[in-house]
């Protein structure tokens, strides 16, 4: 296991490379002029254009610049943003942590109505629960989230007044007036993972199911509770968990929608806000975080599915 | 649905290829749901292509006089907008964009991954861990991110929708396509084309490619409707075809500015939406399920 975990990550630096050099190249092998990208054609004049090229070290070849680049991104420097001034990391350290709550509380929205749900439809085959619930997944799998935030936006915060439809509580303010604000924005993000699960956990419980130790387990009397629970969802965890964590990316490509709709302030608000600001070291910096907070996601769900998977031994 | 997709031409007789062909037809028609969802796909395709010479109403012809008329109102089934277009006319406009981009962004994916897969596949050695070390990057980025960040560098636009979804999505046809060209790399009669003296390229395209077509075109279908949110997404950022173009995620983002006053300004678009992915699901589901004799129906 220690061996498997071992070259897991050695496996990752490669990877790793090639991410930070794609976002790399989307700035500087930008077609027409990065810089003029970012001044806009107002202030680009021929001045401005080549003092901020020295800034920047956009002057520099570019093998020279991704070295340059990525000595800073191992010393945990993404540069300078353009608007504020301020460091790109202090910048994202600030905003990320919003990001992985919203993520986070999606998953457990998506797994705690999946799996229940699921378990459900299987225990109930071919009878009214099982239809619902799978109309239910086939609706929420097409649903787009940005529109199924807006009309919760609509019913929960505009018409009934109950929840809050823009910002981030505080702690301070105790752990309701938090959530609160979490409440819409983790429903919008979550559901469409809700809906795919909620048909894996059913296909993988009725194949569970079928299986000799689970007719076993009925005939010798267990209550069909425990069995369901105990000796089938066990057992169809194990995909119910990889798809979960591989899902993971479409949760954070999702925050940056949900985040916008419900002015959250995360790293998806962050980079629409770079975007539009044409601000680009900030977006640099926000898709590497991106990808490599998918990418360790990623090396946790295969260690857990190692983990946990008795058939498996890796070394 | 092409006759080469089918099953092995080169070991299977014309008899036999035709039987196979009822067969897959049969277990297709047989799923409710796969009808039902090409159904609705005829309809809209249908929509979509005639909507020059049957949409009531100009998609792009202002009205301000007759501004938030109601769905059901005289001649605008399902209402006006802000502007007083009318919205039936914007959402048959807007299927020929969706179905449009779908279709280009699968095609450059499909076309990118299954010639990468096969190279990776059937080349083997370091081919093969180039471009999986290609795939394994690609992988790495969540998908929306990577095309809002290209397409905020390369500016929006209809063009640059289509080629960076199409970009980004082509690792999952490369994986595979691999997987097959691994499976039937030692199969016989691959064995035997390549023993009779055939050279690597025409192995690969005449006897491998034909058959790792069907898990693509399965693939394809359900690609379709993941290029069409994603499409609608970056619309409704502000970052994919941009407005007065009546895309459907444009219209749900130039929506929302009103939705308390005519909140089916959004719902008319989101249904629309719903409606063509779910039926391109329906008919990914059962098109799966008939190809693949293994498959048992669990629906």
């Amino acid at each position: 296991m220690l061996l498997y975990v071992a070259r897991r990550l050695v496996s990752m630096v490669p990877v790793l490379l090639g991410i930070s050099f794609i976002t790399f190249a989307l700035v500087t092998f930008a077609p027409g002029d990065a810089i003029r990208i970012m001044l806009g054609s107002e202030t680009a004049n021929v001045e401005n254009v080549e003092r901020m090229r020295r800034e920047l070290g956009l002057d520099l070849p570019w093998y020279q610049q991704y070295v340059r680049y990525m000595t800073g991104v191992v010393q945990g420097n993404l540069g300078t943003s353009i608007v504020s001034r301020q460091p790109v990391a202090a910048q994202i350290a600030q905003r990320f942590p919003n990001t992985l709550v919203l993520t986070v509380s999606s998953m457990v929205v998506a797994l705690g109505i999946a799996v229940p749900l699921g378990v459900l439809a299987a225990a109930k085959h071919h009878r009214v629960a099982d239809y619902g619930a799978m109309t239910f997944a086939m609706i929420g799998v097409a649903m787009p989230n940005f529109w199924l935030g807006l009309v919760l936006l609509i019913v929960f915060g505009l018409e009934l007044r109950w929840l809050p439809i823009r910002g981030i509580g505080s702690l301070d303010d105790g752990l309701w007036a938090y959530a609160r604000h979490l409440i819409l924005p983790a429903a919008t993000l979550g559901t469409s993972l809700a809906a795919l699960l909620t048909r894996l956990t059913r296909n993988t419980m009725l194949d569970v199911l079928g299986q000799d130790y689970v007719r076993t387990a009925r005939a010798k009397g267990l209550r069909s509770g425990r069995v369901l629970y105990h000796h089938a969802l066990r057992n169809a965890l194990l995909p119910i968990v990889t798809t979960a964590g591989l899902q993971f990316g479409a949760l954070l490509g999702g925050a940056i929608i949900v985040e916008t709709i419900f002015s959250l302030p995360g790293l998806g608000l962050l980079s629409i806000n770079a975007i539009r600001a044409r601000d680009l070291p900030v977006m640099q910096g926000a898709v590497l975080v991106f990808a490599v907070c998918f990418m360790l996601v990623t090396l946790l769900t295969d260690l857990v599915y190692a983990a946990i998977n008795p058939r498996i031994r890796y070394g | 649905m092409a006759e080469s997709t089918l099953g092995p031409p080169h070991a299977a007789s014309d008899s036999a290829s035709r039987s196979r062909r009822s067969r897959v037809l049969d277990a297709y028609l047989r799923n409710r749901l796969a009808v039902v969802g090409s159904i609705v796909l005829v309809v809209l395709v249908g929509g979509a292509l005639l909507a020059p010479w049957i949409s009531p109403h100009d998609p792009l012809t202002m009205n301000l006089v007759n501004a938030y008329a109601p769905p059901g109102s005289e001649g605008h089934l399902l209402g006006t907008d802000n502007f007083g277009r009318d919205i039936l006319s914007r959402l048959m406009h807007g299927a020929r964009i969706s179905l449009f981009i779908g279709l280009v962004v699968v095609s450059i994916a499909a076309s990118i991954g299954t010639v990468l897969g096969l190279l990776a596949g059937y080349l083997g050695g370091w081919v093969d861990d180039l471009i999986m070390r290609a795939v394994e990057i690609f992988y790495a980025f969540p998908f929306l991110v990577l095309a809002i960040a290209v397409i905020a560098v390369f500016g929006p636009s209809i063009f640059n929708v289509m080629w960076v979804l199409g970009l980004v999505s082509w690792p999952l046809y490369a994986r595979l396509v691999r997987a097959q060209v691994l499976a039937l790399r030692s199969i016989e009669y691959v064995e035997a084309a390549r023993a009779s003296g055939m050279g690597a390229l025409r192995v690969m395209f005449r006897h491998v490619l034909p058959n790792t077509l069907t898990p693509v075109v399965v693939a394809a279908t359900f690609g379709i409707p993941e290029a069409i949110l994603a499409s609608a997404a970056l619309g409704f950022l502000g970052m994919g075809v941009q407005p007065p173009t009546p895309e459907w995620g444009v219209m749900i983002s130039e929506g929302k500015d009103f939705i308390r006053r005519a909140p089916y300004l959004i719902t008319w678009p989101g249904v629309a939406i719903m409606l063509v992915v779910l039926g391109f699901n329906f008919v990914g589901d059962g098109l799966r399920d008939a190809l693949d004799p293994r498959t048992q129906r669990k629906e």
